[in-house]
């Protein structure tokens, strides 16, 4: 700002948290992917080499947790070898993953090479469901697969993303996983991001799902205890105040995308007026410490009112850079799920519209290669 | 407070990872996507929590390293906590 005192920025912590989307590919269709729209566009996927080098300099900066996601981490054949490179670098690694490519043989190969947990994700406790939000036939392959993650020893993380469509079996989602002896379950209502934007209208539930919802899943853990965590992610459009996502523009998280990409989190390559560096040209270090687009949100500075003189700034950092962008056009602003941003508006009539059932004009958008060349811009 | 006995063998639940962390300098306890920064004494005690040493070797071994006495109260506390949270399990 021209005319303010702009103290040096403090050096960022570590990025304790580092998140390798090994690639875009995914056997699965769901409609509520958080992958870029346009995936299409990135074919170039980062070579093992490539992924072990970022994996050292992440942990020479202080990264520990490590994430493989994707899309399907499973589809590439070198992941017992990513993992074991991780492994011996002390990081706790993490797979994330629909299951689909696990077998007994795989995960032989991913224990011997030092995988610490494996977080398996359902559409749904009914195959019908299940199967036409992945538009596949995975539901029995993922009950076998859950299966066979806890008879390797493994801690398991059932992962269930919430939606209007699923939502109302919230009963016999937590039966499942009780069944399946999953040691936490992730209830995560949708985050309108990527694909799940384009079908927000679909997916987003109505106030009575939610605490429905929610009521269940208090009744449950008074009954069971502490037998099975549960986390239940309530969709920030019905908060008054914005998530503290990511914990802070980088502050504490890293993403790499399947092409090297670089960025604060998965949602932020949709931001204009950013150059996300590459980490097939820049160290990891450079990227983290120095480069502009990680700096674009630290601190409080960049920010613009009413978050510059809110008191909960420091609590929330305004919220999501991609949500305000997304709905406001401007990713500066206040994220809207705040009730003081002047865009606040943008999020009620979302909400609004979710309180009654309709039928909408456009279908219900799979995450599909042909759907992604469709969206991407014209050459 | 539940009292836990002088001869139980509390162990780190498997998994669990207790690793120090020069980045933070600091004992961390990492788990499914998540981690704990620890402080000195909880590190010290959950590093003596190996399944095999009981409780009460494991005061005894921390009020001689420190030079110190009286620490039965203080490990009981947080082994109570540790417990609670799911960290540790008591054979």
């Amino acid at each position: 700002m021209a005319g303010s005192s702009s103290p040096e920025s403090p050096r960022p912590g570590p990025p304790l948290w580092l998140l390798a989307e090994v690639t875009y590919r995914c056997p699965l269709h769901c409609v509520y992917c958080s992958n870029p729209v346009d995936f299409a566009k990135v074919e170039d996927e980062l070579a093992a080499d490539d992924w072990k080098r970022v994996f050292r300099e992440a942990r020479a900066l202080g990264a520990v947790q490590l994430g493989f996601s994707g899309g399907e981490p499973l589809v590439r054949d070198d992941l017992a070898e990513l993992v074991g490179e991780a492994h011996g670098l002390g990081f706790y690694t993490n797979l994330i993953t629909s299951g689909v490519g696990l077998n007994e043989t795989r995960i032989g190969q991913l224990r011997a090479a030092g995988l610490d947990h494996i977080q398996v994700s359902f559409q749904d406790s009914t195959k019908e469901v299940n199967d036409f939000l992945s538009s596949t036939r995975t539901f029995e392959l993922k009950l076998k697969v859950a299966r066979l993650v806890k008879s390797h020893g493994y801690p398991m993380v059932l992962n269930v993303v919430l939606s209007r469509l699923n939502i109302d079996h919230i009963d016999r989602i937590i039966e499942m996983a009780l069944a399946l002896d999953a040691d936490f379950l992730e209830l995560a209502n949708t985050q309108y991001y990527g694909w799940a934007y384009l079908n927000r209208d679909h997916l987003l539930p109505s106030r009575a799902q939610i605490e429905h919802a929610e009521r269940v899943t208090n009744a449950y853990r008074a009954k069971i205890g502490s037998r099975m965590k549960m986390f239940f992610v309530v969709p920030d459009y019905y908060a008054d105040r914005p998530k503290a996502c990511m914990n802070g523009w980088g502050s504490v998280f890293l993403t790499i995308a399947p092409d090297g990409l670089a960025l604060p989190c998965q949602a932020a390559r949709m931001l204009p007026g950013l150059v996300f560096p590459n980490v097939r040209g820049s160290s990891v270090g450079e990227i983290w410490n120095e480069s502009p687009a990680f700096n674009a949100y630290r601190g409080f500075g960049w920010m613009r009112e009413p978050c510059r003189s809110c008191p909960e700034r420091t609590r929330d950092f305004g919220g999501c850079r991609c949500q305000a962008y997304m709905l406001t056009g401007n990713a500066t602003n206040a994220d809207p799920v705040c009730a003081l941003s002047p865009d606040h508006d943008r999020v009620t009539a979302a909400v609004e519209r979710a309180q009654s059932a309709r039928v909408l004009a456009q279908p219900l958008v799979f995450r599909e290669r042909a759907a992604s060349i469709e969206r991407l811009p014209p050459a | 407070m539940a009292e836990i006995a002088p001869h139980a063998q509390p162990a780190l639940r498997s998994m669990y990872r207790l690793q120090w962390e020069e980045a933070q300098q600091a004992w961390v306890l990492l788990y499914p996507e998540g981690m704990v920064r620890l402080n000195g004494p909880a590190a010290e005690i959950l590093r003596r929590c190996n399944g095999a040493t009981t409780v009460s070797s494991v005061v005894d071994d921390l009020e001689r390293t420190f030079g110190t006495t009286g620490l039965t109260t203080d490990v009981n506390e947080f082994l109570n906590e540790a417990v609670a949270r799911g960290w540790i399990e008591l054979a």
